[in-house]
């Protein structure tokens, strides 16, 4: 007989019992050294990233004029963001619908920087529209509007969302 | 003892999530929110690039505690270290927790560095490290770690060949129910490596019946009923091997071993109808799993000993296509890496939105036949080299997108030249103009106030007197000199009138001298209002005016130097990335080559199989013809 079970056992617990070792020692030397390379690479591209996006801050959104809206939901808050509509003095600037992941990402304590711009010094106005879905299922929407002043300084406004049955505001703004 | 760094990989992995990007409770600074979000959906290259530039301006600061990132500066400095482990960069994740642990924190912040940095000794392979960093935990232990710390201890244990510490750790451990399967598996592990086989027979029975409804949980559970049926394999106690392995699931990833293994229990003990149960199943699946294709020699022979030779012979046929398709296989996965396919495929962008992606690489044209890659696949160092080698082509794509973003940059700033370069000539010299009059009037305005204030201690009627009255008095002052001058006789009485005027100028500025005065301070005080808007509106103006230049004077250098630096680490992504691809591409196909030598192996062994079990089937046919 070509095969016997002894084989067939020798086999498999060779198999079974091996490291998965896929790379002999001089392949696991080039390897970390290969490691090591890409993590520096990482270091020099996130310092690049970092002065690229000062100078981005700079160019387009100088700190004079800079606005930035933010969103987050409450804690603890289960309703389903589906959208979220940000108009700003009659205008609108954004217009989000959130997948799974980012909704999850929210919901962790993660907050969402949904526009960046530019406006001038002075009271202005916001609008919001929120879409979702309640736990049970039912649709959810809701509209709120807002006056907020802008100084010299960059303006950031945060928006914090939660369902109707979470005893928050739906839409609470909040002035950085 | 060797492998047991590599049994507790995927446990060095749960500790990873266990202690990911947390809810940041009461929020205070946006940004470090932002942070959380990016990271929240594993996008650690955007959160690290934020959190890194609010703590570089954090630290910049003179008075960093009036910065809203300070409330929450313990975990940003935790966090960029969890971002960097995540995102694969140890040494600066070592430098930033090592950064926490040597400063001013209080004991619980210190005590989960310390755990954080021996976490990531422990991933790197730095068992001694890690074990130092254990060591500087002490007092007391944030609750919400307490059972990670002891696990990660009982790990290192493991690794450094001190299985009997590794023991103690894990008897008293009393694991959540996210690590309750890997801590009763590791125990029953540490035991063997102890020399205590029975009561690892008995820990990972424990193991293998643990109530739970978690995926990895119930791999786990799946493994160590693998695990113990094959130590009952090899003492010989088939029964109990086999009641074991009959509790790996039927659909888990540890099920075709457990139905080879199941079928060989049976076969040991001569049971070789019983052993067909599991293996006819086995055969039946996806035909490269190594597994399977055990189970397509077993099959036969054990019909075989079954005398049923003609079935034998058949299915020793069928092994034997079936090895020579995968022979082609293989033969055109290799093909296909050695195009560049395989790198090609695995940069694609579902790669992405899928982590079982690369499994899935079979059903595209070309690509090469993933499922011989499994193992491979599994490993920590392909999965390091994959990681970054994907990380690279990402790195690459921004680089790509970072240098038209400069060339859009560059558009932008000579637009805004050319709006402003024509018109801000003229307005610089109407505001010189303004600014000299705006200058003079303040000036004034300085003065009268200065006065006023004089006045409050020095009475000076004369200065409050009005225009008409100022004229009066000089015209009186005139008329006086020219009486005096006349010498005629009339001119006394002239003087007598002239002094009673005079009288009465000064007994009106006398007497109003005090409600002028105040007027004349209410006046500033409303002039005050008028100089306040005048100067904010001068400060508008100068800022405005300073921003038309800030919005395309001095970019150049700027702009220039990040253009090189982006331009320097392409040079880098390119060159390390080939050769990322290039080891990648060479292990792959060596693993292929394994997987085809083995083939090659089994259809040896098939093709002498069937024949024989032909000429065996021949010889029990009446008149041996076997027809």
């Amino acid at each position: 007989m070509s095969l016997t079970i002894r084989n067939v056992t020798l086999v498999l617990l060779l198999w079974l019992c091996g490291a998965p070792g896929w790379a002999q020692e001089n392949d696991r030397q080039q390897m970390r050294g290969l490691d090591e390379q890409v993590q520096e690479i990482k270091s020099d591209v996130l310092g690049i990233a970092e002065e690229l996006s000062r100078l981005e801050e700079k160019l387009l959104y100088p700190s004079g004029t800079q606005l930035a809206v933010f969103v987050a939901i409450a804690e603890g808050d289960q309703m389903r963001l589906d959208a979220v509509r940000v108009q700003i003095n009659g205008q609108l600037v954004a217009h989000y619908i959130y997948s799974f992941k980012e909704l999850e990402a929210l919901r962790k304590g993660g907050v969402q920087r949904i526009y960046v711009g530019n406006v001038p010094t002075g009271d202005h106005q916001l609008e919001v529209l929120v879409d979702g879905k309640l736990q049970g299922g039912a649709d959810f929407s809701r509209t709120d509007q807002f006056t907020f002043r802008k100084g010299i300084e960059p303006k950031l406004v945060g928006l914090t969302l939660a369902g109707p049955d979470s005893g928050s505001p739906p839409i609470a703004l909040g002035e950085w | 003892m060797a492998r047991a760094p590599h049994r507790l990989l995927g446990f060095g992995a749960a500790l990873v999530l266990a202690a990911g990007p947390c809810v940041a409770d009461g929020l205070k600074d946006l940004y470090f929110g932002e942070a959380l979000y990016h990271a929240n959906q594993g996008q650690y290259f955007n959160a690290l690039e934020r959190l890194d530039t609010e703590l570089a301006q954090y630290r910049g600061l003179d008075e960093p505690r009036l910065d809203t990132l300070h409330y929450h500066i313990n975990g940003a400095e935790f966090s960029v270290g969890d971002f960097e482990l995540n995102y694969r960069m140890h040494h600066r994740a070592g430098r930033a927790i090592k950064a926490v642990l040597e400063g001013a924190v209080d004991e619980a912040v210190r005590n989960e560095a310390a755990f954080r940095l021996a976490r990531i000794h422990f991933q790197k392979g730095q068992l001694e490290n890690a074990l130092h960093a254990l060591s500087r935990i002490e007092g007391q232990i944030p609750e919400a770690i307490a059972g990670d710390v002891e696990f990660l201890r009982a790990n290192i244990y493991m690794a450094t060949g001190r299985p009997s510490d590794a023991v103690k750790v894990l008897k008293q451990l009393h694991a959540d129910e996210g690590l309750a399967g890997f801590t009763a598996y590791n125990l029953g592990i540490a035991m063997l490596q102890n020399g205590q086989a029975n009561d690892a027979i008995g820990q990972l029975d424990k193991a293998g019946q643990i109530a739970t409804r978690d995926n990895a949980n119930l791999a786990i559970r799946d493994k160590s009923n693998l695990v113990l049926g094959n130590i009952l394999y090899d003492s010989a106690d088939f029964g109990r091997a086999q009641q074991s392995l009959e509790r790996v699931r039927l659909e888990g990833p540890f099920s075709n071993q457990a139905l080879l293994r199941a079928g060989m229990a049976e076969a040991a003990a001569q049971h070789y109808d019983r052993a067909l149960v599991p293996w006819n199943i086995l055969v039946e699946r996806e035909p490269t799993d190594i597994a399977v294709q055990e189970a397509m020699l077993a099959v036969p022979h054990a019909y075989a000993s079954l005398n049923v030779h003609g079935r034998a012979a058949l299915m020793y046929g069928r092994a034997l296509e079936s090895f020579s398709d995968q022979i082609e296989r293989v033969d055109a996965s290799i093909g296909s890496i050695r195009e560049g396919l395989f790198l090609k495929a695995l940069v694609r962008e579902e790669a992405r939105q899928n982590k079982d992606w690369v499994i899935r690489l079979r059903t595209l044209p070309e690509a090469p036949e993933t499922y011989y890659l499994m193992e491979l696949m599994a490993s920590h160092d392909f999965q390091t080299a994959l990681q970054n080698y994907l990380d690279l082509e990402d790195l690459r794509s921004k680089l790509i997108s970072w240098q038209s973003s400069f060339d859009a940059f560059e558009d932008v700033i000579r637009l805004r030249g050319q709006n402003y370069e024509p018109l801000l000539p003229g307005v610089d010299a109407q505001f010189r103009e303004l600014d000299s009059h705006m200058r003079l009037r303040l000036e004034q305005r300085k003065h009268v106030g200065e006065r006023l204030q004089a006045m409050l201690t020095a009475p000076r009627p004369d200065y409050l007197a009005t225009a008409d009255e100022r004229i009066a008095g000089e015209r009186i002052g005139l008329i006086e000199k020219q009486l005096e001058e006349s010498g005629q006789p009339e001119a006394l009485a002239l003087q007598q009138r002239l002094a009673r005027l005079r009288g009465a100028l000064t007994w009106r500025l006398q007497t109003e001298y005090h409600e002028r005065l105040t007027a004349a301070h209410v006046h500033l005080n409303e002039l005050n209002a008028h100089v306040d808007a005048l100067t904010a509106q001068y400060e508008d103006f100068v800022r405005a005016r300073q921003a038309a230049t800030h919005s395309y004077v001095g970019y150049d250098v700027q702009i220039g130097r990040l253009r090189e630096r982006v331009a320097g680490a392409m040079q880098r992504v390119n060159i390390v990335m080939a050769r990322q691809g290039h080891m990648i591409e060479t292990v792959a196909i060596n693993q292929l080559r394994d997987r085809r030598e083995r083939l090659v192996t089994q259809q040896t062994q098939a093709r002498y199989a069937v024949a024989d079990s032909y000429d065996r089937a021949a010889s029990v046919q009446p008149g041996g013809a076997g027809q």
